[in-house]
């Protein structure tokens, strides 16, 4: 049994939270205690109905406006797999918590009203799915039982979002028509729905081939932590604890620390206290080298012969997450998995209409959840990946300086 | 050999769901010891911060945890939580620091709650919040889970908490990929929660592959209890016993362990992990709905206790 991690895109118009909601109430992973709750406070309820979108709206100003602020966890398991949903609002001023969201998704639900088809929400969250690589596209049409169950207007719907895949190049792509009210296709196959060939939507979550999006081939692993007891009996440990990003590491491999350049071999594996022979990501491990060489935290130890950029300067895909606007030449933190470095945003080239994805090259100010493609140079050398090439390796986070926040997602070009 | 030619062998190299929780965790624990200070573990001896503290060794052994363990003790413990805690700490040679809440009710002439199960609860708030003062410790380690409570499945991996303990719903940073932003201004802290991403069943299935051992009232034993609006509490000295209330002796163990005012038990005859995860599976009332007398009160309870700095 392994672990899927999914995003469901959409506004509480769409039906989003009923779908969460129908997927935990039928798949029983809702208590008694938690029905209770939620039929307390279902108001006007029709036929003993329970409002499932209540399920998920977890903060008390969420629930008296009824809307979705932040991204809520929510976790089901069924014989095959463990979920674990981020369920992100929809609205354009909170692109920022999807964006959150989608980060560390192996899959998006894209949600389409059957009835308004491919809007300016759809595309917005298909180009967030795609800026994040999201490597698994469920387009999940949504109140068919608005439209008579109608083939037609589901395929005319496929035509047009089949359009926005092929623009934002997205792959796997899976169109499921389903009605969350009332459980068409969600863990049964409906039988209002019989044109409909494909799996019904838990089927497919369950199926869904994931373990491929771990990149085995390149390794890098950035050292988080050096474990040195100092004890007589341990007086010559020293231990390199980190999570291997991406790829394979053995014992005897010839390595590269970055950004310095050093070279050296690996002479032991642990995990959890244990010797082994080798060790592959996403395993948080101890990697012992031969040499006594200075290595800290925020250094990245990879496989020799492997090619990754160093640099000090890179082009980004940059978010911008804070309500305080970009300066242009102000500094930040730039944290790009365990290293820290001060950094400058030097240049912009475009801003990106989220909506549209056409470039602006004529803009007043960056503000809150504009996209941007930027420049951004570091007081120090950084051993990156492209974004697009191995993920683990190209997402970087900027920190404001003063307030600490966390204000722009970067994916490195 | 290169690692391509070894993909295509027949080699499995995958985790299962339990190995990525605890490499998830094991990653965030290490963070912490790279990122802060003054760091510590919160410890309540539930099963929660046993399994942190199992996490802990794998992070860091041989060496030495980065951190103390911290217990804020309300005097209403389960004696046998105790003993627990006081032999654990033993056995992996750890450091414990105690802070009481009765010392803090003195200091500051805080009002003891009154009521059948007055409870100490929200009053383990201001001893928490003096002693991160104390040690000035900059970020606390704790066992929540996000499925345990609405406003839990908000919260991230890490909490940034104001001066005054704070947790501010509206303001919290965005968390993205396995990054995790711990940098803070004096006076602040940070919690963090190294198995958010677990769930109750996960919890009680890995404490049963990795054999963790557990205090005793865990497990299914006699014990004289009252019941009240459907819940079992157990006869204490903490707790008021009136003459309408009937007092029996049931064979129950507990799903959580908090205080003997707050935390109901279970009636059950299981005697060994095997059979508690049997029950825990079959079990149609959450963890925090059967065993926890103090969510009850309101819709928004456990928020509200986290925006005055409650774990």
């Amino acid at each position: 049994m392994d672990i899927l991690r999914f995003i469901t895109a959409g506004s509480v118009d769409d039906g989003k939270s009923t779908l969460i909601g129908r997927l935990l109430y039928d798949s029983k992973s809702i208590m008694i205690d938690q029905l209770e709750a939620i039929e307390k406070q279902t108001k006007n309820k029709e036929e003993g109905e329970i409002d499932l979108a209540l399920l998920t709206d977890g903060l008390r100003a969420e629930r008296e406006q009824g809307i979705t602020i932040d991204v809520a966890y929510k976790y089901f398991t069924t014989p095959k797999r463990k979920f674990i949903i981020a369920d992100a609002p929809g609205h354009i001023q909170y692109t920022r918590n999807m964006i959150t969201g989608a980060s560390n998704a192996n899959l998006a639900i894209i949600l389409i009203d059957a009835r308004n088809g491919v809007i300016e929400q759809t595309r917005r969250h298909s180009i967030i799915a795609s800026l994040l690589g999201i490597k698994h596209i469920v387009v999940a049409i949504n109140k068919m039982d608005l439209v008579n169950y109608s083939q037609n207007i589901y395929n005319n719907i496929v035509i047009d979002y089949a359009e926005v895949a092929k623009t934002l190049e997205l792959q796997n792509v899976t169109y499921i028509p389903i009605s969350a009210l009332n459980g068409d296709n969600i863990v049964e196959k409906s039988k209002n729905l019989l044109w409909y060939e494909g799996e019904c939507l838990l089927s497919f979550l369950e199926s869904v081939e994931v373990q491929s999006d771990i990149d085995l081939h390149h390794a890098r692993f950035p050292v988080q932590y050096v474990i040195r007891p100092q004890t007589d009996d341990l007086h010559d440990y020293r231990g390199y604890a980190g999570k291997i990003i991406s790829g394979i590491y053995k014992k005897g491999d010839s390595i590269i620390i970055q950004p310095t350049g050093i070279e050296t071999i690996i002479s032991k594996i642990e995990i959890g206290g244990v010797e082994v022979a080798e060790a592959f990501a996403p395993q948080s491990v101890v990697l012992h080298l031969e040499d006594d060489i200075d290595i800290s935290r925020g250094d990245l130890i990879v496989k020799k012969d492997e090619q990754l950029q160093v640099s000090q300067e890179f082009e980004v895909l940059l978010c911008w997450m804070d309500t305080k606007p970009l300066q242009i030449g102000s500094k930040y933190f730039l944290q790009h998995n365990s290293k820290n470095v001060r950094s400058v945003i030097k240049n912009i080239e475009y801003k990106l209409d989220v909506n549209t994805l056409t470039k602006e090259f004529n803009f007043e100010k960056i503000g809150l959840n504009d996209v941007i493609k930027a420049t951004i140079k570091t007081a120090s050398p950084l051993a990156f990946d492209s974004y697009k090439c191995l993920q683990a390796n190209g997402g970087a986070i900027l920190i404001d300086e003063t307030s600490l926040v966390t204000v722009g997602a970067c994916m490195i070009q | 050999m290169n690692a391509n030619q070894d993909i295509s062998s027949s080699k499995i190299r995958s985790l299962d769901y339990l190995e990525q929780l605890e490499s998830e965790a094991i990653h965030i624990f290490r963070e912490v010891a790279g990122q802060f200070e003054r760091p510590s573990l919160l410890f309540s001896g539930g099963k929660d911060s046993i399994t942190l503290v199992h996490l802990a060794l794998k992070a860091f052994r041989p060496g030495k945890f980065p951190f103390p363990l911290v217990h804020i003790d309300t005097g209403h413990n389960f004696k046998e939580a105790l003993d627990f805690r006081d032999e654990l700490v033993e056995q992996i040679g750890e450091k414990l620091i105690v802070r009481k809440v009765a010392d803090t009710i003195k200091k500051k002439h805080l009002t003891e709650p009154k009521g059948k199960f007055a409870s100490r609860n929200a009053l383990q708030t201001y001893t928490l919040l003096d002693t991160i003062e104390e040690f000035n410790f900059d970020c606390c380690i704790g066992g929540a889970r996000r499925d345990e409570e609405k406003a839990r499945a908000k919260e991230r991996i890490f909490s940034i908490r104001d001066e005054f303990g704070q947790w501010n719903p509206k303001l919290q940073r965005p968390e993205l990929w396995n990054i995790y932003n711990g940098k803070i201004n004096k006076g602040e802290n940070v919690r963090v929660f190294p198995i958010s991403n677990w769930t109750e069943l996960d919890v009680w299935n890995y404490i049963r592959k990795e054999k963790i051992q557990l205090p005793s009232i865990y497990f299914s034993h006699e014990r004289e209890v009252i019941e009240h609006e459907g819940q079992l509490i157990a006869v204490s000295e903490f707790i008021q016993i009136e003459s309408t209330d009937k007092v029996t002796k049931k064979k129950v163990r507990y799903r959580t362990v908090g205080d003997m005012t707050c935390t109901a038990a279970v009636e059950s005859t299981a005697a060994t992990l095997e059979e508690v995860v049997t029950e825990i599976i079959a079990t149609k009332t959450s963890e925090r709905g059967e065993t926890r007398i103090d969510d009850k009160v309101s819709e928004a309870a456990m928020e509200d206790r986290k925006k005055n700095g409650y774990f």
